[in-house]
């Protein structure tokens, strides 16, 4: 039996993806504000269990945030196969049910010549996977491009995954900061494709707003690249493993500017007293900390300019002037964490909530791209540009029909 | 007789003058200036480790003695010694987890000296060091009385030892290609022993206090036991 064109169980399955990847953002940022990234020396075991097999007893120090981390990462990994499968409706089926006879042997060949454990996670995995592929999913594909999204956000958190695993098996600051970027981008690509399947930007097109010029597309887009950056000085500051590198607000060791002469650096991890493993500070790690000063004022500008700009030009009922204010508060928020995260020496709740601020930040201005994107498109216009345009921004659910 | 006494008389003539070119290097390291109080340490995120503990535990970057001796400063010959032509000593060094904190805090070995790593506690460590020119590794301990072995093949001072399931957790090894260093007790005093005579810069350097700069170096002549000490300022 076909099911209807009623999608409201796939759009809350989509927000549930998005909403669980915050959540794995701010544990990822509990790992790294404790230090604890290393804690669990071996990937994909966790100290040689299978990792849905480690005893709870040893869930201690460290190993409680990384190994929570790990397991919320699977679940999160899970929930975006499953998304990436519902949108292409029927014709996952075939799919599924081969990855389910995989698995299935997997799991055998596991058992055979694993261990029990992971024939266990195998087993249940394809057993499941199989039993779902005669019923399930059912309903139409979505259109061609938010399949695509799906297929892209399945490999970005395939990714993510591989990622965070050569982190911990290569020792590589570096791969941190990849890992810590990939997150913030990926929870903007859920976050999108939950919107589109919403009632909301399906309505969108039947509303009547004014059209924005092409420069507010520009706008937007360079407003969230300058976001993106400053979460990339972000992840690259906090993966230094060095603690705070300015431990005064608003001034930066009793100055505006910072000496970070040899001599300098040298009495401030002198005169630096923590009790945890932190690296020294280093000229390099003032230099980031001060330029993520200055980027995160760029950004307050910006952003305080676009809601100004979008009240003034496009008035109160555009989507984007509501947006654009709703980023502006966000933004304040940032800035005052920002500030208290210095000033309480990097207390990990408040570390973590700045992350968490910052990934939402980077998904509104995402929000505020494809919207100016979708608004460019003239109401009424009949160029095969704008039909184009239309058709990769709206979604079949609303019109009944396949959307080619 | 009188055959095997001679080449016995030039033996011992020559060990003589072997043990009395080796001079004992002595000295006592003191801190001038006054260091912020230590940090107690929080432990509660592994009861086990509390549970170790009858009182507070604090970090240890400055451990200054009633007289002003630093503890913890490694003592080294930093130039002038050749590297040791003889095999490193068997007697390896053994980084104890006891108590979930490292001892000792500072230690040395030389190049390709074996040392043990050792997990004294009823709980889980993991070993993590940072070395800038040697092979990092990072191996879990999860057994009580779990002993591994390692080596480090290149010159390093100092490679910082940490454990990730405890944060709070860190020691510092030096590596040498030779054997005349030795880290100061808990009133600041040193001993190296066996120098050879001749010229070289003696170097003290204590972690908290140099970070990535040199310590405190000094240009000695050795002619015989020579007692040397120094001064660590706090600027």
């Amino acid at each position: 039996m076909t099911r209807t064109n009623d999608n409201a169980w796939l759009r809350r399955f989509a927000i549930i993806t998005a909403a669980s990847t915050l959540i794995l953002i701010c544990i990822g940022g509990v790992v790294t504000s404790k230090g604890v990234g290393m804690a669990v020396p071996d990937w994909p075991t966790t100290y040689g269990y299978n990792m849905f097999f480690f005893p709870f007893s040893k869930w201690v120090g460290g190993i409680f945030y990384e190994h929570t981390h790990r397991l919320v990462a699977s679940g999160v990994g899970l929930l975006t196969t499953v998304l990436a499968l519902w949108l292409f409706g029927r014709k996952a089926r075939p799919l599924l049910r081969w990855l389910g006879i995989c698995l299935l042997l997997g799991g055998i060949g596991a058992g055979l010549f694993l261990r029990v454990q992971d024939a266990l996670v195998l087993g249940v995995v394809g057993v499941l996977s199989l039993c779902a592929s005669f019923v399930w999913p059912s309903g139409e594909p979505a259109p061609p491009r938010l399949r695509r999204l799906g297929i892209i956000a399945f490999a970005a958190v395939v990714l993510q995954g591989v990622l965070g695993g050569l982190r911990v098996t290569e020792m590589k600051d570096e791969i941190g900061i990849f890992h810590a970027t990939l997150a913030q981008l990926f929870l903007a690509l859920t976050c999108v494709i939950a919107l589109f399947l919403t009632r909301w930007w399906q309505n969108l097109a039947g509303q009547k707003l004014e059209s924005v010029g092409k420069g507010w597309r520009l706008f937007f887009v360079s407003s969230t690249a300058l976001v993106l950056a400053q979460l990339v000085l972000g992840a690259t500051m906090r993966h230094q493993h060095a603690g705070l590198a300015v431990p005064d607000f608003p001034l930066a060791y009793g100055r505006i500017w910072p000496a970070m002469d040899a001599a300098s650096v040298a009495q401030y991890n002198q005169h630096r007293f923590e009790a945890t493993a932190h690296n020294p500070i280093t000229a390099f790690q003032i230099g980031v900390h001060m330029a993520h000063r200055i980027v995160a004022l760029a950004i307050l500008i910006t952003v305080g300019g676009a809601a100004w700009r979008t009240t003034w030009r496009l008035g109160m009922k555009n989507p984007l002037t509501r947006l654009s204010l709703a980023w502006f508060c966000l933004i304040l928020v940032q800035a005052v964490l920002g500030a208290m995260t210095v000033l309480t020496n990097k207390a990990a709740d408040i570390a973590t909530a700045h992350v968490a601020v910052g990934a939402l930040a980077l998904v509104t201005g995402s929000f505020l791209s494809v919207i100016s994107f979708r608004l460019s498109v003239p109401v009424g216009a009949s160029s095969p540009a704008a039909h184009e345009s239309a058709a990769m921004f709206s979604t079949p659910f609303a019109t009944g029909g396949r959307v080619q | 007789m009188k055959t095997h006494l001679l080449p016995l008389t030039a033996l011992g003539l020559a060990s003589c003058l072997q043990l009395s070119s080796a001079a004992d290097i002595t000295g006592k390291v003191v801190l001038k200036g006054t260091p912020k109080p230590e940090i107690t340490i929080d432990m509660s995120s592994d009861p086990k480790c509390g549970a170790l503990h009858s009182g507070p535990v604090t970090t240890r970057h400055y451990v200054a003695g009633p007289g002003g001796g630093l503890a913890n400063v490694f003592v080294y010959i930093k130039s002038g010694a050749k590297p040791s032509a003889s095999p490193p000593s068997d007697v390896p060094l053994l980084l104890d987890q006891v108590g979930c904190e490292y001892m000792p805090y500072v230690a040395g070995v030389q190049v390709n000296q074996k040392f043990k790593i050792k997990n004294s506690d009823p709980t889980l460590h993991n070993i993590h060091p940072l070395p800038t020119v040697n092979k990092e590794f990072n191996i879990a301990q999860a057994v009580k009385d779990q002993v591994n072995e390692k080596v480090f093949d290149k010159p390093e001072v100092m490679v910082k030892f940490k454990c990730d399931v405890h944060p709070w957790m860190f020691a510092y090894v030096g590596v040498l290609d030779h054997s005349y260093f030795a880290v100061t007790d808990k009133e600041g005093n040193y001993k190296i022993s066996g120098l050879p005579n001749g010229k070289y810069t003696i170097e003290a350097y204590h972690v908290k206090t140099h970070g990535a700069n040199p310590g405190v170096s000094q240009e000695i002549t050795v002619d015989g036991d020579k007692k040397v000490d120094f001064t660590i300022e706090l600027k």
